[in-house]
């Protein structure tokens, strides 16, 4: 029995013979077998395809004392053009960890979709959840999946980031297009936008930020990525669009409020209406 | 060689249901109820990692009685159910009844195909709906038979003796501490009406809930130690 014929019907009713064979706890193990032409890397493209699919840019990450902070711009473009003003790119990848996207918008939701269900599966057939450096892994390993796409222009760079419950501190994880994973300190920022970002957070990042001030930093980061790439997207007032911000600490992963997000960004908007170029750090 | 006896469809089936039926009566048993913010799973169950109850998908979970491996494996097999059906299509487009008849049509499948041994389980596949009056419980036995429970469901050895009592004290709006309370006290009197009921501490209990007022998406909960202690040192309350 081939894997093509029973992929047909494995996600319709009944429980075929392979949902009863011993197997691994790895969700995407098991669609690879049942239904491969579910995966988000079993596109078959010959040729460039960077036009066909908007990207996603900015996604800035970066820890405090109790947790860890992620925000993503609102913006995905399509060459000069863009193609949505409000995409979310930063999602709970589970209780307790963020994943943001940047690269190839339409298989980078579906990668999330997948790394999503794999942590689930995984938790609800061992009944404990994967450790943080298994859940990092374990996004490289579909990262690596998708290498031959990232070649005809679709790659997917995340940023993953959570809070390690064993060590008892937030962590922040960045990926290569070859599935290479590397761990940050402190914080991180993936995408187009990505370069001014991490300059802006150096400037204002320091380990003692609370999770308030880490959210305006990180904020305050995507306002500079925007400001020096079109890609980005700053704060959009008229139409009250703002970042997505996300935290995960030891009581899990939350979603600030656009009511909070808005004043945050308010207040920024305001700040650089006084100084355009952003809080001014000391020579020295 | 001598042609195998003829054994009549129906003496056939009843041998089969037997020996499913003795595999069952051998366990401890569990109770599913609807309570006030949900459903709520007790089972008696001395090992702390070998579930008996356990979650499928966001609003659905699952109980078990009879041989470990068997229901496991149906475990395991609904839960890749639900999360192929989950990604291929929506999370809201998982349902307790599909589960329910997949799981209906497989044990009828094994029950009757002469090849194989009828599986020892008894299982209850319990959806959480948008409101209290469309929760479902559904109880599915080893031949596959579905039976959609209106407020209960009780599985294991000595079903109708626990089954009683907790009829006689359920009500559909009982807090979750009466509910649970109400529950271990039924697994407790099944040696017989005029028995002494044994007691049931958090050690020999695995208790969970699908919890209509948790703000995640995904309502399983597992009620462990000292907030389980809780529940069952609660003084009752009036009303």
């Amino acid at each position: 029995m081939t894997a093509q014929t029973h992929g047909s019907n494995a996600f319709g009713a009944g429980l075929p013979p392979a949902f009863l064979r011993a197997g691994s706890s790895s969700f995407a193990e098991f669609l690879t077998q049942v239904a491969p032409d579910l995966l988000p890397s079993s596109r078959a493209t010959l040729s460039d395809a960077t036009e066909l699919s908007p990207h996603g840019t900015t996604i800035v990450a970066c820890t405090f004392p109790g947790g860890v902070m992620m925000a993503g711009d609102r913006r995905a473009t399509m060459g000069n053009l863009i193609a949505q003003r409000d995409i979310q790119k930063v999602f709970a990848s589970d209780e307790f960890s963020l994943v943001g996207i940047a690269g190839a918008a339409g298989i980078a939701v579906e990668m999330v979709r997948l790394f999503q269900t794999e942590l689930e599966h995984y938790e609800k057939l061992e009944g404990a959840p994967l450790s943080l450096d298994g859940k990092a892994n374990r996004l490289a390993a579909m990262i690596r999946q998708n290498l031959g796409l990232a070649m005809q222009g679709l790659a997917v760079l995340p940023l993953f980031a959570g809070w390690d419950t064993a060590a008892e501190q937030g962590r922040i994880f960045s990926y290569d297009a070859t599935g290479g994973r590397y761990e940050e300190t402190a914080f991180h920022a993936v995408g187009s936008g990505s370069v001014f970002a991490r300059g802006s957070l150096k400037k204002v990042y320091s380990q003692q930020l609370d999770a308030r001030a880490c959210a305006m930093a990180v904020i305050q980061a995507l306002y500079d990525a925007a400001d020096d790439d079109s890609a980005t997207g700053g704060p959009d007032l008229a139409r009250r669009i703002f970042p997505v911000v996300m935290q995960a600490t030891p009581d899990g992963v939350s979603r600030l409020s656009d009511a909070e997000t808005s004043e945050i960004a308010g207040e920024v908007v305001a700040a650089r209406m006084e100084r355009p170029d952003g809080p001014a750090a000391g020579v020295i | 060689m001598s042609s195998p006896f003829y054994v009549a469809p129906e003496q056939q089936m009843k041998d089969r249901a037997d020996f499913a039926r003795k595999g069952i009566a051998r366990g401890r048993s569990v109770a599913v109820l609807r309570y006030a913010e949900g459903i709520l799973f007790v089972a008696e169950n001395r090992s702390q990692a070998l579930h008996k109850v356990s979650e499928i998908h966001d609003r659905i979970g699952f109980a078990a009685v009879g041989r470990y491996n068997e229901f496991e494996n149906l475990r395991i097999a609904g839960i890749r159910h639900a999360d192929m059906r989950g990604y291929a299509y929506d999370r809201s487009d998982v349902t307790g009844r599909g589960l329910a008849n997949a799981y209906a049509q497989l044990l009828g499948t094994i029950f009757s195909s002469g090849g194989e041994k009828p599986y020892e389980v008894e299982l209850v596949v319990a959806e959480l709906g948008p409101a209290p009056g469309t929760d479902q419980i559904y109880r599915l036995t080893y031949d596959g038979s579905v039976a959609d429970e209106e407020h209960l469901a009780v599985m294991g050895g000595s079903a109708e003796v626990i089954t009683e009592v907790l009829d006689a004290g359920y009500r559909d709006d009982l807090p979750l501490a009466e509910a649970v309370r109400l529950a271990v006290r039924s697994l407790g009197s099944d040696a017989g009406p005029d028995k002494p009921v044994r007691e049931l501490g958090p050690d020999s209990l695995e208790v969970a809930v699908l919890d209509r007022s948790r703000s995640q998406s995904r309502k399983f909960r597992r009620i462990t130690g000292a907030a389980l202690q809780q529940l069952l040192d609660d003084a009752p309350t009036a009303g």
